[in-house]
This record gives C-alpha cells, structure tokens and sequence, in this order.
C-alpha cells in the first residue's frame, strides 16, 4: 500500500499522482511508440483501431460515465466526422485543417441535436438519439450526392507537413497523437470545474443546480465535447477503413460504442481505452478460435452480437466497475495482501428512487 | 435590516393549496426556523426560494431585489445556499470534490482555459481549494476528505452537505431538517454548528425543523405553518405556547383546517 | 372515388400496422409506469413469443386458438422469470445501465432464436391468412382486421383486468407508489414480476397477430424501435395513449411510403419521435413529472 504525504494543493490537481504512475505511464508511452518496429502490419492496424475506438470511447465516457447521459446514437457521429473530413479532403483541403474541421463540425451537430433532448430524462435521451442515429444513416445512404450510396467513397490520401500518411502505421501514429490529446484535454476537463460540474449532474441533478450548475448549459456541452471526439475518431476511421461504405453506421456500432464504456468501467478514462481494446479483439479472438470450438459454436451467425450481449449483461449484473474496477481489484488484492476483505469492494444495496413527482 | 422577504406567497399542486399567502420576512443576522406537522408546506417555501418550484402568485425579494423568476442555477450565485431533507450530495464523488462543486457559482474561467489547464485555471482551483480547506477546518471534515460520499456514514453526509453550502459562502442559508436522522449527540453539535454560524459567520439562517429543543437552541424567531398557512410568528416560546399551534400538534379542531 | 378507396386502405393498413406498434409500446407503458424501466428487449420478446406460437402451430400442430393461448402463456411465464432473475438485480441503478442490460439481453435473445429456429422468416397458418372481408361494399383484408379486432379486446380485457380485479388494483397501487403499497401489504416484487408477464404476454399477442401479415423471423424485434415513436407520443405513461400514438405511427408510416421515395418509410417513425420530443416531449396525454426532494 502506497502512503502519499502531500505538502502541497498542487498535488491533488496533478495529473500524475506520484513518480510511479510517471514511470509506468512513461514505458507505456515508449512501448506504443516503437511498436510498429516491432509488429507486423496486421497488427499494427488493429491497434490503430483500437485508437480510433479508444478516441470515441472517451468521448462517450465523458458523456455516461461522467456526465450521466447515454447515447444511442454516437454512430452516427462517427459517421458525420467521417463525411465531414473525406469530403473535405476530396475538395483539395488539408488534412491538418479537415480533422479539427471534422471534430468541430460534429460538435456543433451534437449540441444541435442535445439541446432539445436535454431537457428530458435519460430514458427520453436513449430513443431519441437512437432514432437520431437511424434517420443519420438513412441521409448517408440516401444522399449520394455527396456520400456515394452504396457505392461507397474513396477516401484521399491525408498529407501532413507533405508526408503522405498511409498504410497501418500512418494512421497508426496519427491516431496515436489523436488519442494522447483527447485523453490531456479530458483529465485537464475532470479537474477542472465544468468536469466536476458533468459528474454533479450525473449524481444529482437537483442539488446541482442549488449549486449554480446550469444543467441545460453543462449538458449540451457534455454532449457537444462528446460528438466531437467521436468525430475526430470518425475522420481516422474514413481512413482507417479507406472506403466508406453508408451502412457502417448503423445502430450495432452505436451499441458497441455504449458496450467499450460500459464494459471499460463507468466514470473511468482508463476503462475507455481498455473497453476499446475489448470490443476490437474480440471479434478477432472469436475469428482465430472460430474453427476449434466443439459442436459448431463458432460456425453461429449470430456468435459475436450474442457474445457482446452476453458480455454486457454480465458487467452490469455482476461487475458494474468494468475491466477497470476488475484491475483496481486485483491492484487492491495485491496491495493489501493477505488481507483482502470480502466486503471491501462489496456494493451498498441499491433501492429504487423515484424520478417521479409523486 | 431586512435580508430576505416572503410577500403573500402561494403555490397549488393541482388543487391542493401546499403553500397559502404565506408572508415572512428574514433580518439579517437571525436565524429564523419554520415549524409544522408533517405536509404543512415547509420543504415546499425551501423549494420555492431555491426555485425548484414556481410560485402561483407571491414575490420572493432578497436584498431588496426581487428574483420571484430567476431560474433556479442562479440562485446560489446570488448567494442563498441550501441543504436537503434526505441528503443531495454526490455520492460517487469524494468529499473534496462535493465540496469543490459549492464554489461552482464563484469559477469564473473559460471553457477553452479548462481544456488546456492554463495556469489561470490552476490558480483559480488554488484558491477554491483554500475556501475549501476553510470550511473542512471549521466543521472538522480532515479526516474523511478522500473518502467517497457513499462510503460515509450519515451523520458525517448531514455535516458535509452543511459544509458543501459554507462553500458557496452563502449570505442566507436554508438547512432543511438540520437533525433529522441524527442521534442527540450529533444533533447537538449540529446546534453549536449553526450558532456558529450565525455568530463567525454571519450568516443569516432560515431553518425547517422538527426537533423542538435544537429550534429553541438556536432559533431567534419562528414561523409555525400548518396545512400551508401561518399559525403563528414570534419568539420560539410565544410560537409553541400559541393555541393554534398547540392545536394543530395535538390534533385539535382546528376551524379552517381543509 | 378510387382515390377514396386507396387512401381508406392505406388507412386500415396503418392502424392494423399501429395496433402492433400500439401493443409493443403498451409493453414498454406498463413497466414503465411499475418499475420507471424501459425494456428495450420489448420488440424481442414478441419475436420470441412470435417464434414459440410457430412452434406450437406448425410443428406441434396445435390449433390455431389453442397454440396461441399457450405462446401466450410461456412467454409470460418467461417475462415474469426474466423479471424474478434478471431485472430484479439492477432496481436502484442508474436508469442508463437498464437500457443497455434490456440492450444486451436483446442481443442474447436474437441469437438464442437463431440458434434454435434458425435465420429464416417463417410463417403459420392463421384462421384470417389470405382471406378479405367485404364490408358495405369495402373489400379489406382479413388479417389487418383481425389485428385491430384482437387489440380492441385486448385493451378492454386489460382495463377489466386493472380496475375490477384484486391483482390488477394491486399493480395500479404499486405503480403509483410502491412504498405506500408495501406497507399496504401488497407483495410488490411478486406484482412487478407479474407485469413484467402481463408484458411478455401482451407482446407475444402482438407477434401472434402480425404472422398473418408479416412473416416471423429473428430481426423483427427492431419494431421496437418503431414502437418507441408510439410510446412517446402517448406520454410513455399512458395505457390508451400508447395505442392511439402507435395507430398515428402506423398511418403517418403509411402515408410517408404512399407519397415519400422508396425507403424513407422506415424512417418516418424516427422522424415523428424526434419532432414529438422536441415539440410536446411530455406527449399528447401528459402526466406532469418532475423529481421529488
């Protein structure tokens, strides 16, 4: 068990808590920086989309595990960073200019659709932004104009400082960079009084406001940061996925996107990035093991939703902390060894409380 | 000098009369208590003045400005702070964060600032850090500043919502049912808090209470209310020797009870 | 006059089409108003009920009647299980958490009937399949009918259920206040898991009533989605309100596939939402809501 002895203010608000989070942060840092020369290409593209997923799954973080508000429609703008920079690029624009352009632009959408749903329940939130996520993917598959319809779109080559970034590792590092700044931009949000004001309003909407939070305000732009992120992510994606087919947004991926933040650990940067690599490995681990499971299991058309279903059902019922509050207890275990008490990560029980007045 | 001011205020739920031209005014410095049997519309004038609920009719003036349609985040802004019946803090947030969310009326940096962490910022959650210090060392909160609020037993949450308020450095405070789930000891302390709080601090209180011996402790004057009308408003002695309000507590008849 | 004619079928067409929303809404309403949770697995338990009817019809070959009380049957006794085991654990979580756990346990469901009926669409034989009737010289099809005849029914058989009886007083009143019930000695959790049945049961009604139109198959719990639309615009707490908003969806629907190009049908229920959220989100028939401190 480590004992911090603290002298200072400043080091509640650093970001690193101790010289041992600098050092392992630091290897993780080298680590992911060389891999490329250390991989093969397959995986180095696999992990930039674990990236890509982890740029989205922070973004949503900040809206349900800290805020408190769920989407059902981050797909979509996914989708729309996606369109916004492909198209960009297309017309002859810089990469350097289309991606904050691509982020920009699916924040000012994300406030548009949030500040009239904000204003209701979450319940309300959850259908309205999964019929918003739907009506998004009918106008990509419709407007062919500009998205291609089924056809697809070629998305251009990204130049940056006139160095093409191409092949796995390109999208690799850029999404890298990406991922490293929405992660700073977020801790420096959570430390800062519009983060604590998203988590006041995630555990109690009306004491927030007795404390001068203006809700609608605060929430749109939870919900705008959110969009945005998720539409950096998408404008790596375009790329990533090289042609953009319309229907690659639908409601299954926005469903993945809730599973990464769920299946991370609510109200945790570190369970985004771990729920990320979860929800992009297994379906490769499904495809390697797919031909030694007994009795056809793997030869199940339904196998990897079924498995996502049975994975986020299991996290809510029995492990609500996450892949991250699997790792802080397992931290914990080890730190108080042999002392570990059965009750010290046990929940309070819950009870109903009522939104309803009366 | 008269701090806060209720004029002829009501308020219907359908067709229930919670709260009936009630009219009462807070002078600076008083700690003022509010009395009645469970249902009289206590908690519902806390909900008006912090504008969770609208008023039918009445006007609502504080410092001689009226704010009968300011919108309810405004409020702690323009310095009334309040407590809850049953505990509104943030559960899954430490007690230094709970505490920090209170000095959220007094942050005044820009959202790109935040997003970057510029040493404006850094200095300005400095500060806050310091008022905050200030109420943990008065309500002697050190030792559970890194514990999560859910992880607290309810004594301390009743001790730390009281010191979430402090943080907005309120001129009028609302305690609502300060003691309710305390044991005598605690309730007790609560009673010396809120002396010193009026006397350190001076802060004007205005305070809904169950607890008889807690509203002569500390109460300059109080308001008794029953079925949302004024009974009676005096000293805590002149209020609970009233006919009416000894009435309305034993279950007499009361003539224009309905 | 033939324009009258198509518009009048286009009419039937929609409410046949909107009882079904109408019913699957019904379902989300009343757990709604029981337990303030949102079963987004709503449209998934009717295709499950849908599947168990064909089950029981074709290949057992039970009469028509007979299977379809029986479906009806098994899918409550499923919907009160899945109340007793599952949704039970999570009362006093965050509202989000239920939507994504109902999420995921739709996801267990589509693959669970894909295993086991497999990915086609499927269909039985139904008294009204293929027949029309001719009404003062109106030739309609017997199946849309038979669809709104079954949800009138059902909605009266519901309201004599909640009004006359001990049981269905008893939900009202765990409804509108489950502590004051508790201490009334209502067993409230044994009544939520019984609504959660009344729920089931009424969804695999829903899927029962719709073979005859639209054939069974795994992807047709995404009705629910439509069914949403029929919720809000009701109030989502609104028993009859839920059924005329889903008969507005199924006729605005049919409508919007008449006149609009092809596939912008499906959406036109997401659109109507979103407008209904940001016009009236309280719904047509609202309950005033707001947190109690």
């Amino acid at each position: 068990m480590r004992y911090l002895f603290r002298t200072q203010y400043q080091q509640d608000i650093a970001l690193w808590r101790h010289n041992g989070d600098r050092f392992w942060y630091g290897l993780l840092a080298v680590l992911v920086l060389v891999a490329p020369a250390l991989l093969g290409e397959f995986y180095i593209g696999e992990l930039g989309a674990v990236f890509i997923f982890a740029i989205a799954g922070v973004g949503l973080m900040l809206l349900v595990g800290y805020t408190g508000l769920i989407s059902l429609g981050h797909a979509a703008f996914l989708g729309i960073g996606a369109y916004v920079n492909a198209v960009l690029l297309a017309q002859g624009v810089p990469f350097l200019v289309t991606l904050p352009l691509a982020g920009l632009f699916t924040a000012l959408c994300g406030a548009a659709i949030g500040r009239p749903t904000l204003r209701m329940s979450g319940l309300y939130l959850a259908i309205a932004t999964l019929a918003f996520g739907s009506i998004v993917g009918t106008i990509f598959q419709k407007w062919t104009a500009v998205t291609g319809g089924f056809d697809g779109f070629a998305v251009p080559t990204p130049y940056v400082f006139g160095i093409a970034i191409e092949g796995a590792t390109g999208i690799y590092y850029v999404s890298l960079v990406v991922l490293a700044f929405v992660l700073w931009v977020s801790a420096n949000l959570l430390r800062s009084p519009t983060g604590r004001a998203m988590v006041a309003i995630r555990d109690s909407e009306v004491s927030a406001q007795s404390m001068g939070i203006h809700l609608a305000r605060y929430k749109t732009m939870a919900f705008a940061i959110s969009a945005g992120m998720t539409g950096l992510a998408g404008a790596l994606f375009a790329h990533y996925v090289r042609y953009l087919a319309p229907d690659a947004f639908d409601v299954l991926l926005s469903v993945q996107f809730v599973t990464i933040v769920f299946v991370g650990g609510l109200g945790s940067l570190r369970g985004a990035i771990l729920g990320a690599m979860f929800v992009r490995l297994l379906p490769q681990f499904i495809a390697v093991v797919r031909d030694d499971l007994p009795f056809g299991i793997g030869r199940l058309p339904g196998l990897e939703p079924s498995l996502f279903g049975l994975v986020l059902v299991f996290v809510i019922l029995f492990q609500p902390g996450g892949l991250n509050g699997m790792w802080l207890k397992t931290k914990h275990w080890f730190q108080t060894f042999p002392f570990k008490r059965q009750t010290s990560f046990r929940r309070q029980k819950t009870y109903a409380k009522s939104e309803r007045l009366r | 000098m008269i701090l806060f001011q209720a004029e002829d205020l009501s308020v219907r739920f359908g067709g229930i009369r919670a709260v009936d031209s009630v009219s009462f005014d807070v002078r600076q410095g008083e700690v003022f208590s509010i009395i009645g049997p469970n249902g009289a519309g206590k908690t519902t004038i806390f909900n008006l003045i912090s504008r969770i609920y609208s008023s039918t009719s009445g006007r609502l003036i504080f410092e001689g400005k009226e704010f009968t349609r300011t919108p309810a985040y405004q409020i702690a802004g323009l310095g009334i702070a309040r407590t809850f019946q049953n505990i509104e803090l943030f559960p899954n947030a430490t007690l230094l964060q709970n505490l920090l969310i209170g000095r959220h009326c007094h942050s005044r940096v820009g959202f790109a600032s935040e997003l970057m962490f510029l040493p404006s910022v850094r200095k300005a959650e400095l500060r806050h850090r310091e008022r905050v210090e200030d109420v943990i060392a008065f309500l002697g909160l050190e030792r559970h500043r890194e514990s999560l609020i859910a992880n607290l037993p309810y004594g301390v949450r009743k001790v730390v919502e009281l010191g979430r308020a402090l943080c907005i450095q309120p001129k009028l405070l609302l305690l609502d049912e300060p003691s309710s789930g305390l044991n005598v000891e605690e309730t007790e302390g609560m009673g010396f808090w809120i002396e010193d709080i009026k006397k350190d601090l001076g802060i004007t209180v205005i305070m809904v209470e169950h607890d008889m011996s807690l509203v002569n402790q500390v109460s300059d004057r109080v308001m008794a209310l029953n079925y949302g009308k004024v009974l009676a408003m005096g000293t805590p002695r002149e209020v609970q020797s009233h006919p009416e309000v000894v009435k309305a507590y034993l279950g007499g008849e009361v003539e224009n009870a309905a | 006059m033939e324009d009258a004619a198509r518009i009048l079928q286009l009419v039937v067409n929609g409410a046949a089409s909107g009882c079904i929303y109408g019913l699957i809404a019904l379902g989300f309403v009343l757990i709604y108003k029981a337990t303030e949770m949102v079963n987004f697995a709503q449209g998934d338990v009717m295709m499950l009920g849908g599947f168990v009817a064909f089950s029981l019809i074709a290949n057992f070959h039970l009469p028509y009647w007979v299977g379809g009380i029986l479906a009806i049957l098994i899918t409550a006794a499923f919907g009160y299980a899945l109340d007793a085991l599952v949704l039970r654990r999570v009362i006093g979580q965050p509202q989000f958490a239920v939507v994504m756990l109902t999420l995921g346990l739709g996801f267990i469901f589509r693959a669970a009937a894909g295993i086991t009926w497999g990915y086609d669409s499927v269909g039985f034989n139904t008294p009204f399949t293929n027949k029309t009737a001719n009404i003062g010289g109106l030739v309609l099809g017997e199946d849309n009918l038979s669809i709104i005849i079954g949800t009138v029914l059902l909605c009266g058989v519901l309201y004599l259920f909640f009004s006359k009886t001990r049981v269905g007083v008893a939900m009202q009143a765990a409804s509108q206040n489950q502590l004051a019930a508790y201490y009334m000695g209502i067993p409230v959790r044994t009544i939520f898991s019984l609504i959660w049945a009344i729920s089931a049961g009424v969804a695999c009604l829903a899927g029962i009533l719709l073979s005859p139109v639209s054939m069974i198959d795994v992807n047709m719990g995404f009705l629910g989605i439509k069914a949403f639309a029929a919720a809000v615009i009701g109030g989502f707490g609104s028993i009859p309100g839920s059924l005329i908003g889903g008969v507005i969806v199924g006729i605005v629907e049919q409508f919007a596939g008449y006149k609009l190009p092809a596939g912008f049908q499906e959406v036109t229920s997401n659109v109507v939402l979103l407008l209904m959220l940001f016009i009236r989100p309280q719904g047509l028939f609202a309950e005033r809501m707001g947190k109690r401190v």
